[in-house]
């Protein structure tokens, strides 16, 4: 028999806790203006939290290395789709808005 | 794995360790497939977000990010409770599985009622309806004048509240899909049909509600905290 991993109820707690800051940390670095870097810092708290419930409450922290590599597929061809279709979006000038 | 612990065992897996991560790995592999289902709303947010930022700052402003932050916390609350209904199947603890199941529903509830609020707010008015004015459904009553666009073009704010509309509808029709299935597990439980062995409808039901979570983390700041500053 595999062991069946079970996880401490005081770690999903303190992850419940740890996201509950950092939604408060999204909000507060909102406010402030840190001019091109306010996107990029709300995408990386989002990342984080995101990777939190992943791991721990989706427990593919104890899951086998099949798991992980169905995730990471799942994100590579996210990131394919965005990276690809923007880069296209950046490169060819398009689309001409007209003003108003 | 031995043979003697209760549970329902196809004959084609060998134990039930094999058939759980089967199971297991085909919800992962839907939710994969619903990362790209949401991505292609994601990919066209980010498009268009570049290009008129902001009209996309505007329509933001226009959002009670008050109401998105205290949804927030609901439902990272519904995933916390999720998770320690998995938990007290995998430990046992029949009545515990039922009622922390029930109130992640409950919480999943109040999600949607606050977002039936801020839905009705913007639509209502399209009909000439309810206390607000100010329609702000994407079409020909698009009401611009409700918002303070600082001259951004109202057609690009129409493009921003179609996403908003697009993205957190398809996100609580996840919700709205997840609750019937949330309290058909709820009743299991409390029929004893979980146990520390066997429980995976618990667990493929919990990494469910916890991806759609995850959709509403990204959400949040993409749609309400737009421009703050």
């Amino acid at each position: 028999m595999s062991e069946h991993h079970v996880v401490s109820w005081k770690v999903y707690l303190g992850i419940f806790l740890i996201l509950c800051v950092l939604t408060v940390a999204t909000v507060g670095a909102a406010g402030r203006d840190f001019g091109a870097f306010n996107t990029a810092i709300a995408l990386a708290i989002a990342v984080t939290k995101a990777t939190l419930v992943v791991l721990f409450f989706m427990h593919v922290k104890y899951s086998p290395r099949l798991t992980t590599l169905v995730v990471s597929a799942g994100i590579a061809f996210l990131l394919l789709l965005i990276i690809f279709t923007g880069s296209d979006y950046i490169s060819r000038g398009w689309p001409i808005t007209p003003a108003g | 794995m031995s043979e003697a612990h209760a549970g329902p065992l196809a004959h084609h897996f060998r134990d039930l360790d094999q058939q759980k991560e089967a199971a297991s790995l085909g919800m992962w592999v839907f939710i994969a497939q619903e990362i790209l289902f949401f991505g292609g709303l994601f990919a066209t947010y980010a498009i268009y977000r570049h290009l008129y930022y902001d009209a996309f700052s505007a329509g933001s402003h226009h959002l009670s990010w008050k109401l998105g932050f205290y949804n927030t916390l609901v439902l990272i609350g519904s995933s916390f409770t999720m998770a320690m209904g998995v938990h007290s199947a995998a430990t046992g603890r029949r009545r515990a599985i039922t009622g922390w199941i029930l109130a992640t529903v409950l919480l999943g509830g109040v999600f949607l009622g606050v977002k039936y609020f801020e839905y009705s707010e913007k639509i209502a008015p399209c009909f000439g309806e309810g206390p607000h004015a100010g329609c702000l459904v994407p079409g020909a009553r698009f009401d611009a004048g409700a918002l303070h666009l600082d001259g951004a073009p109202a057609r690009e704010v129409q493009i921003y509240y179609s996403l908003y509309f697009a993205m957190t509808g398809l996100h609580a029709l996840h919700m709205i899909i997840g609750i019937p299935i949330l309290l058909f597990i709820a009743r299991n439980g409390w029929t004893g049909r979980y146990t520390p062995a066997w429980h995976t409808p618990v667990e493929l039901v919990g990494l469910y509600w916890h991806f759609v979570d995850i959709i509403w983390i990204f959400l949040f700041p993409l749609l309400y905290l737009i421009g703050h500053r």
